[in-house]
């Protein structure tokens, strides 16, 4: 192992098609047009000494050290800023070059500290470098003058210097260090898109700086690290390398946080974690990060993370540590004797979506093969499950249909739902990217996200609609192209069946579609909704973005439709820039649906009913498999209030805290006898567990991770688990202790007997993504590549489907008593019920939920900016603070769900998609009140928790 | 040219000022100057309004503000005096008129009176080179600067 040292070409490539040929130092180069004079020599394998240009960024051309010498032209240009010509001559190294070359280090080294030894960048230095690469050897100009690194001068302060800004909790910014190159200005502009830095003044007084002149934690930074990564110098630095040190290997794997899947070097120093680079090239994130993957990885080794397996015998009694051999011979003889007290039904397990492929499938085998039955879910159930229907039913593929390359290709973006600067933020890059570029934007969400608005990008319409009325928002936009004669014929008659259509045409075309019927209930002018449907009829290259404000609704099935639907009137199906792109939430949630954690469904999306897909179990697992799907998570915590389920295995999620109706879920927890959470931290779900048993983080194990655009990336160890064992070693282990002959001895043979029963995998291996680095399914003989692309020659399911889809207002209603409407949502910072980055310094920026109120509805209810609420709704209620804002429609609240504190899910209700019973969380009829502080269920919840989390000492143990 | 404080709604009336200049190609520079005009400097607090109305970042009108000089980002005194102190001017002796004038004047280049009477600021070329050594004492430009005309700017600034 070594350090991956990735080759900075200085400029970015062209993607030009023509070829031009020219000579470096009297070799022939040819590159595409286009490129630099630089990337060119880079490409070459000659290295142009230069401080201001990386191939992240466009060039820049002002440190003046890439100077060279071309034939036939005056001077000596620099070669990031001089594209490559026919039959160019260029030579970089002659005499009068490293003239100036030395004589523009000796001006930057004049203010520059020589502290080299003691300095955080000593070993990853690029000034160091060039000092070294230019021959440097003495600086003519002394460091006496006027500079900006020491605190004084002459006796006196140097009004020059800027002390160092420690207020990100991650990195540092140095000004004494700085070169003002712009690399960070220029990364946080092009790469990240935020526009937080600046250069402040002019000629000498230029500086760096965040914001206002604030400081990086007062600024616009979101802290993506990109500015960071551009840095040539160590003004710009983790605080863990300063810390620690330098790195001395890496290993390249997957990010654990959100759908995106983002490509990182785990840069080690031993088994220490130094710091999480983006690699450049991985293909879903490019070399950018957003806050958590870069930076929030601290949750690896917090204090509050359980090694140790625990039991007890009632959830009140006190946690016991026991042995790995007691914990799991407890659950094996616990679940055998539910199973044979109440019958094989008894009990189940749950899938996680943040753990790999190869762990999920391990728990649902040993649902089907060991418990004899197919009470398996997972919490896709709870976010993208009506995307697995819809776009099953619309197109014959449970998943999206691009890569994200695909969004550079886009003319008009449709993103409707979700919000990726917050949720999704390094896709939001590359959005932002193509956004300023040209391309248009059209949003629908009830709010006013990041997204709809950012410095340089603004959506060309933001339907803000009301919650719950997705569905005719989207018919109505359907209406307007079908009636405006919009749609695309052509596409249409190729690839759908043309008298499905012809139904659904005279279906949308009825006036009570027309937005000036639906802008009744839905709120959004019809003029909007107009416009916005011609600009994306018309517009070009149209792509759907989507997140859980269009799944997570009573309708959720209906809208992934209605969202497939106006992807195929459009044409935009099967090409790159265009297609229907759900923005999946956690790292693995599109692995685990892949992987049969539905109870209706075998890996492969094979329904459990399908005889030859059982059959491939079968042989293999030696079993007969229950044709029959089994329970959901709501059917099963149901059973166990009833009293029929009594045995549950959850792996990886905290269902109390992310699934509706918080009460219910908790009632169904309490009603079992065998609760075995399998965890990093003691959860809220693990209050009601009768057995604990750790779990190992994504640096501790290998695997596999599939993110939003069904790519399988490595996820590979770098450290050995802190608990003993990688989780599928542990779910391994109980399937033995159950009795079942499981040998497996690395994740690679798991995901080989996944090729071997699942046709979409069937070309995937270890040493396939090792070779490719990663591969998108179907990869099989057709593809042996993996499939950037769906739907290219024709849909999966024959010929593309259009479904009726008739809006049905939501049974949760506003009234009297509960006049506003809810809507959940996430924020940058934290992700998901916050178990991770809760438990990390992304805490600076988000340390409780707030309650968005529009200053009418706070006006009217006397609240003032940050007092304490009561949220009630018909479910429960709860307390939080309030901020005032007009991001939310009057008559709309909002609020995140990343703290147990707040506990949102205690008001949600237990509405639900029709299809696939993903709860309604977008939608909450809800009162608002002033508060004094924490409500009833709070406190008792807050006094249960502490009771449930209490660890017996070995003392009390020998009571 | 007089002091006026913006008060405590320059950014609402910041917001006024910007209004009809929204159409205008390029308009960030010409807001700023038009802020100048009307408050005698540019206030923290009119940056994030014209931020948002362009929607650029608080970042990028920093920059541009700090960038150039013209922009003052505190009140000036009631009067500025802006001395050329570039090539043309100098070889006409213009640094002993601007010491003649900082002395006289009881104020530093760069700096404003503690009477607030007046400010004076270096620039780099008027394009009066003709009339070297010259000044612009309240937007009025004064060329070919001697001893005579020092004391008459001197009375202008205090009666």
């Amino acid at each position: 192992m070594s350090l991956i040292q990735e080759t900075d070409y200085g400029t970015p490539a062209s993607r030009a098609e023509k070829t031009v040929t020219l000579t470096i130092d009297g070799f022939a180069v040819t590159v595409p047009e286009g490129t630099s004079v630089m990337r060119a020599a880079m490409e070459a394998g000659m290295k142009v000494p230069k401080l201001c240009a990386t191939d992240m960024v466009d060039a820049f051309g002002s440190c003046r050290l890439c100077l060279v010498e071309i034939e036939g032209r005056n001077g000596t240009p620099a070669s990031c800023t001089t594209p490559v010509a026919e039959g160019m001559a260029v030579r970089t190294q002659t005499q009068q070059l490293k003239t100036l070359r030395k004589g523009v280090m000796e001006l930057y080294i004049s203010d520059h500290p020589l502290d080299c030894l003691t300095c955080a960048a000593n070993g990853d230095c690029e000034l160091q470098d060039m000092a070294g690469a230019v021959g440097l050897r003495d600086v003519r100009y002394g460091q006496e003058g006027e500079n900006h690194f020491t605190a004084t001068r002459g006796g006196e302060a140097n009004f020059h210097y800027m002390p160092q800004d420690d207020s990100n909790p991650y990195f540092t910014y140095d000004p004494s260090k700085c070169i003002v190159c712009s690399r960070c200005v220029r990364a946080c502009e092009e790469v990240q898109g935020t526009f937080a830095l600046t250069i402040e003044g002019r000629g000498f007084d230029s500086r760096v700086a965040a914001g206002m002149h604030q400081s990086f934690l007062d600024s616009d930074c979101v802290s993506c690290g990109a500015c960071v990564q551009a840095c040539p110098t160590a003004t710009l630095t983790e605080k863990s390398v300063i810390e620690i040190g330098q790195p001395e290997h890496s290993v390249v794997t997957t990010c654990a946080y959100c759908g995106v899947g983002c490509s990182f070097k785990a840069e080690m120093r031993g088994d220490e974690l130094v710091r999480m680079v983006p690699w450049k090239d991985g293909k879903a994130n490019r070399g950018h990060s957003c806050v958590k993957g870069r930076f929030a990885w601290g949750y690896a080794t917090h204090k509050e993370r359980i090694l140790n397996p625990m039991i007890r015998e009632k959830v009140t009694d006190p946690w016991r540590e026991v042995s790995w051999d007691e914990a799991l011979g407890h659950v094996a003889r616990e679940f055998t004797r539910i199973q044979a007290e109440h019958g094989r039904g008894a009990i189940g397990g749950l899938t996680s979506s943040r753990c790999t492929n190869e762990e999920t499938y391990l728990v649902q085998k040993l649902i089907r093969q060991g418990f004899g039955n197919n009470n398996v879910d997972t919490c896709a159930r709870v976010c993208h499950s009506p995307t697995g229907y819809g776009l099953g039913q619309a197109f014959g593929t449970s998943a999206g249909t691009q890569d994200f390359d695909s969004v550079e290709e886009t003319d008009v973006v449709l993103v409707i739902g979700a919000n990726p600067a917050a949720a999704h933020p390094v896709f939001a890059s590359r959005l932002k990217k193509r956004l300023r570029a040209g391309a248009k934007l059209i949003v629908i969400d009830p709010r006013r996200t990041e997204t709809v608005r950012s410095p340089h990008v603004e959506a060309a319409f933001h339907l803000p609609v009301q919650p719950g009325t997705n569905v005719a928002m989207i018919t109505a936009l359907a209406h307007v192209i079908v009636t405006e004669g919009l749609f695309d014929e052509a596409f249409i008659r190729e690839r759908c069946d043309w008298s499905e259509f012809e139904d659904y045409a005279e279906f949308v075309a009825d006036p009570r579609h027309s937005p000036e019927e639906t802008e009744r209930f839905t709120g959004v002018p019809a003029a909007d909704v107009r416009g916005a449907a011609r600009l994306f009829a018309q517009g070009g290259n149209g792509s759907i973005y989507y997140g859980l404000g269009v799944t997570e609704h009573s309708q959720g099935s209906t809208t992934v439709m209605a969202i497939a639907n106006l992807a195929m009137l459009t044409g935009n199906i099967g090409r790159p820039g265009v297609g229907v792109n759900p923005l999946r939430g956690q790292n693995n949630v599109q692995g685990s649906c892949d992987m049969g954690s539905f109870p209706h469904e075998l890996p492969g999306y094979r329904h459990i009913s399908t005889d030859a897909a059982r059959e491939t179990f079968e042989m293999l697992w030696g079993v007969t498999l229950d044709k029959e799907p089994g329970l959901r998570i709501t059917n099963m915590l149901d059973a166990a209030v009833e009293g029929s389920f009594k045995g549950l295995y959850v792996q990886g999620e905290d269902i109390l805290q992310s699934d509706p109706d918080t009460r219910h879920v908790a009632a169904g927890l309490a009603a079992m006898d065998c609760v075995v959470v399998h965890d990093l931290f003691l959860n809220e779900t693990a209050n009601y567990a009768h057995v604990f048993l750790p779990g190992s983080t994504f640096l501790e194990k290998d695997g596999t991770f599939t993110n939003a655009e069904r790519r399988i990336n490595r996820v590979r160890k770098v450290m050995a688990p802190r608990n003993g064992f990688a989780d599928w070693e542990v779910t391994q282990m109980l399937a033995q202790a159950m009795g079942l002959d499981w040998a497996y001895t690395h994740p690679a043979q798991i995901m080989d007997e996944i090729a071997m029963t699942t046709p979409s995998f069937a070309g995937v291996s270890y040493e396939r993504l090792d070779a490719l680095g990663s591969v998108q399914w179907p990869c099989n003989e057709a593809a042996p590549e993996g499939t950037p692309i769906m739907h290219v020659d024709g849909f999966v399911r024959g010929r593309g489907k259009f479904i009726r889809t008739e809006y049905i207002p939501t049974d949760e209603r506003t009234g009297p008593r509960f006049p506003l409407l809810l809507t959940t949502g996430r924020i940058l910072s934290q992700y998901n019920v916050g178990a991770q980055t809760r438990r990390t310094a992304n805490t600076v920026w988000h340390d409780e939920d707030l309650l968005e109120i529009h200053p009418h509805d706070a006006e009217q209810r006397g609240i003032r900016d940050g007092d304490w609420v009561r949220l009630a709704s018909r479910a429960g209620e709860t307390t939080l603070r309030a901020e005032i804002t007009d991001r939310v429609a009057p008559g709309v609240v909002y609020t995140t769900f990343h703290h147990p504190l707040t506990q949102a899910n205690v008001i949600t209700t237990d509405f639900s998609d029709w299809a696939t019973n993903c709860p309604e969380y977008k939608v909450t009829a809800v009162q608002v009140a002033p508060s004094n502080g924490p409500s009833d269920w709070q406190r008792d919840y807050a006094e249960h928790a502490r009771q449930a989390r209490r660890i017996a000492t070995p003392t009390e143990a020998a009571e | 040219m007089a002091l006026q404080d913006p008060g405590p709604d320059a950014a609402a009336q910041t917001r006024n000022i910007i209004a009809d200049m929204t159409h205008l190609e390029g308009p960030l520079l010409p807001m700023l100057h038009a802020v100048q005009a009307a408050f005698g400097h540019v206030p923290q607090e009119a940056l994030p309004v014209i931020a948002d109305t362009l929607n650029i970042s608080n970042a990028e009108i920093h920059g541009v503000v700090s960038f150039y000089h013209d922009f003052r980002r505190a009140p000036a005194g009631r009067h500025v005096l802006k001395l050329c102190r570039a090539e043309a001017c100098q070889s006409m002796g213009s640094e002993a008129v601007a010491a003649k004038l900082t002395a006289l004047l009881g104020v530093r280049s760069g700096e404003t009176s503690p009477d607030q009477a007046v400010t004076i600021e270096p620039v780099y070329c008027l394009g009066l080179c003709s009339c070297a050594p010259a000044a612009l004492l309240d937007g009025e430009p004064i060329g070919r600067l001697d001893d005579e005309r020092i004391v008459a700017i001197v009375e202008r600034v205090r009666p």
